[in-house]
């Protein structure tokens, strides 16, 4: 290799800029061209280009086939899911939001999670289903629930909940690979938005939380949309002295209780920040796992700040309202260590 | 009655006398079932088919080892009619780890993956998506195999019967919908529950060959429902039967069955299967008294091994509670 060539190829820029969207795409097509196990289904996913653009372009390039629009009967094309997992196909089902995968509930419950168990471990269902999730674009109280904290109550099914470019990018594969059923729940209001990620990004897992910022006075739990209020909170705490660490939950099933005792442990304060409601909620069980299991490490009674008990309004003041948002995570760090 | 005859004339003696030892099988198998259930050996819900094994025993004949099939919760008569083991099944009624769901199903889930039986399926409705689901597998990988899913008249009302109609129709998929209409959805007869009470019908609005057969009658069932698979087979996509038939039973082990008049239910008992076909037969002169002896005899002997394996089978340890929430293997 010539001193020439070589100066080319370190020149070759190591990092790309991609939205969210762009990433999930990026997964989907290589997915798509790795196995051709795999297809896309969902309502919208092909002609149209799917409802938030993820999979545009796909259709072009993989055709009806692989990239298959349904019609709107989400019970019965994420039971197909199922049937065509167990009959040896990779499918993946996109449903357009997570309001809408209540119809599917009987599936997804009753099918998906129970089969392999029922049937004394004879059929596996290694079926992958993605949905939106979140609040945040004024789309009122039928299409901006984060209900993932449900899903995650069920055993059986695994469920992910990429905050990340990398995970956007990256919890595809691995889901795909698995055996069993894995639910994503993408954060709708993060697909527009822009990151840098390595032109060739490195896998990713989907078994552990992950420590996106190291702090020393407070643990912040959360996972999803929230990633990024939460972050933006520490920061600006940072600018107080407040050092907060910010875990990401990552995957919701099974929880990585371990990660979120460590960090408990380094920080003895937690706060767990969830776009869900707080009753009955996924920051309810984070709760209790921190008691059960780090109660002696505590200096101070485990918080939780969630969206306001109310199906999520349309005026944006009031959406504004009903979220965790950064200021509010703030204040509760800063009620919390003594500051506020 | 001139029908059946010249039905009957059609059919290999051998196998006709076959059709008889099956549905004798699943007659006297759910026989047992009762009496185990009343000395504690088997709980939960006991959903009898008895009255309605003509279904059963003459759809199954229709399909191939390779086909897949979907069942509901009163799936006795499918599993056995599917190939799997008589002992197997017993023993999951009776819980143990060597039934064919590890005695994680009972009687209501019966799988086996070597038969391709997807299951007893105990919600009503919920097994049709995966129906449609395996056949969308068999047409994207360009296999010819028939998906049949069995269901009840009470999966009709179903959103997820209609989804599922109007899917296999658009995609063209290789699935056989088998509608067991029974008359009654637990306690609730078709036409309370009903605005057009033609089945057949309204499937045919989907746009798929849908027609009408008498339950009661193993041949006439066997003869329609061969000539619906071969139909798939040849690439026809879906096609749809309702048999007609009726349950004897209660909707489970016990009901008052305030619902139904015991008049309707003696009227149905003249046209039992396991009356009248061996009386077919015996006009025809193709069984006699002592054969359906015989075969009696040799039911009688395998319900009792089966029995007595499901007794002496072991129960899962309590330690694997938890084993086939997730898989134990690696997907490939």
């Amino acid at each position: 290799m010539s001193v020439a060539t070589q100066a080319v190829e370190i020149a070759r820029p190591q990092v790309q800029r991609l939205t969210y969207r762009e990433a999930m795409r990026a997964a989907l097509r290589e997915a798509l061209l790795r196995d051709d196990r795999v297809f896309l289904m969902g309502e919208d996913v092909g002609r149209y280009g799917g409802c938030f653009a993820v999979s545009l372009g796909l259709l072009e390039e993989f055709g009806p086939e692989r990239i298959r629009d349904t019609p709107l009967s989400e019970s019965t094309f994420v039971g197909a899911g199922i049937g065509a997992a167990m009959a040896g196909l990779r499918p993946i089902v996109e449903i357009m939001t997570v309001n809408f995968s209540l119809l599917a509930l009987d599936q997804i419950v009753n099918n998906a999670a129970t089969i392999l168990h029922m049937s004394g471990g004879q059929f596996n269902v290694p079926l992958v289903v993605r949905m939106a999730t979140g609040a945040g674009r004024q789309l009122a109280a039928q299409h901006s629930h984060s209900l993932e904290g449900w899903y995650a109550h069920i055993p059986g099914i695994k469920v992910l909940a990429p905050g990340t470019l990398a995970d956007f990018r990256g919890m595809l594969q691995p889901a795909l690979d698995d055996p069993d059923p894995v639910f994503i729940f993408e954060n709708a209001a993060l697909y527009s938005t822009e990151g840098e990620i390595a032109a060739d990004p490195p896998a990713v897992d989907i078994e552990h939380a992950s420590v996106r910022r190291a702090g020393t006075d407070v643990s912040l739990v959360t996972y999803g949309g929230m990633l990024r209020n939460v972050l933006e909170a520490a920061e600006s705490l940072a600018a107080e002295g407040i050092d907060a660490e910010v875990l990401d939950l990552r995957v919701l099933r099974p929880l990585d209780a371990e990660a979120v005792l460590h960090s408990v442990g380094r920080t003895h304060r937690a706060i767990i920040v969830d776009e869900g409601w707080r009753s009955g909620s996924l920051a309810a069980e984070v709760s209790a796992r921190i008691m059960e299991g780090a109660f002696y490490e505590l200096d101070a009674p485990v918080d939780r700040v969630c969206t306001a008990e109310v199906p999520m309004p349309y005026a944006k003041h009031l959406e504004d309202a009903a979220l965790p948002q950064p200021a509010s995570i703030a204040a509760a760090v800063r009620q919390m260590v003594g500051h506020g | 009655m001139a029908v059946q005859e010249a039905r009957l004339a059609t059919v290999d003696p051998d196998h006709a006398r076959h059709l008889l030892r099956e549905m004798l099988r699943i007659r006297r198998f759910e026989e047992r079932c009762v009496e185990l259930y009343s000395a504690t050996k088997i709980r939960g819900f006991l959903h009898l088919y008895i009255g309605e094994e003509a279904v059963a025993v003459g759809a199954m004949q229709a399909l191939e080892p390779t086909d897949a099939v979907v069942a509901t919760y009163r799936e006795h008569g499918h599993a056995l009619m599917r190939g799997i083991p008589m002992r197997a099944v017993m023993a999951e009624m009776f819980g143990k780890v060597d039934g064919c769901s590890r005695g994680r199903g009972g009687s209501m889930h019966l799988f086996d993956a070597a038969t391709r039986f997807y299951g007893g399926n105990a919600i009503v409705g919920g097994g049709l998506p995966l129906a449609v689901g395996l056949g969308l597998a068999d047409r994207m990988r360009g296999r010819s195999r028939v998906t049949a899913c069995f269901f009840g008249d009470g999966a009709v009302v179903e959103g997820e019967f209609h989804e599922s109609m109007n899917l296999t129709a658009l995609w063209h998929l290789p699935v056989l919908w088998l509608c067991e209409n029974n008359m009654y959805a637990m306690g609730t007869r078709l036409d309370r529950a009903q605005s057009e009470t033609d089945i057949a019908l309204r499937a045919s609005s989907y746009r798929m060959p849908a027609w009408s057969v008498d339950g009661m009658d193993v041949l006439a069932v066997e003869e329609a429902t061969r000539r619906a698979a071969e139909s798939i087979r040849a690439g026809a996509g879906p096609l749809f039967l309702e048999y007609r038939t009726y349950r004897f039973r209660a909707h489970s082990m016990y009901d008052p069955e305030r619902y139904r008049a015991k008049e309707e239910v003696e009227a149905w008992k003249e046209r039992d299967p396991l009356v009248t076909y061996p009386a077919l037969l015996g006009r025809a002169g193709l069984v006699t008294d002592e054969v359906v002896g015989e075969l009696e005899g040799e039911v009688a002997a395998e319900i009792d091994e089966a029995v007595a394996f499901a007794e002496t089978s072991a129960i899962e340890p309590v330690e694997d509670l938890t084993r086939f929430v997730y898989s134990e293997r690696t997907a490939s």
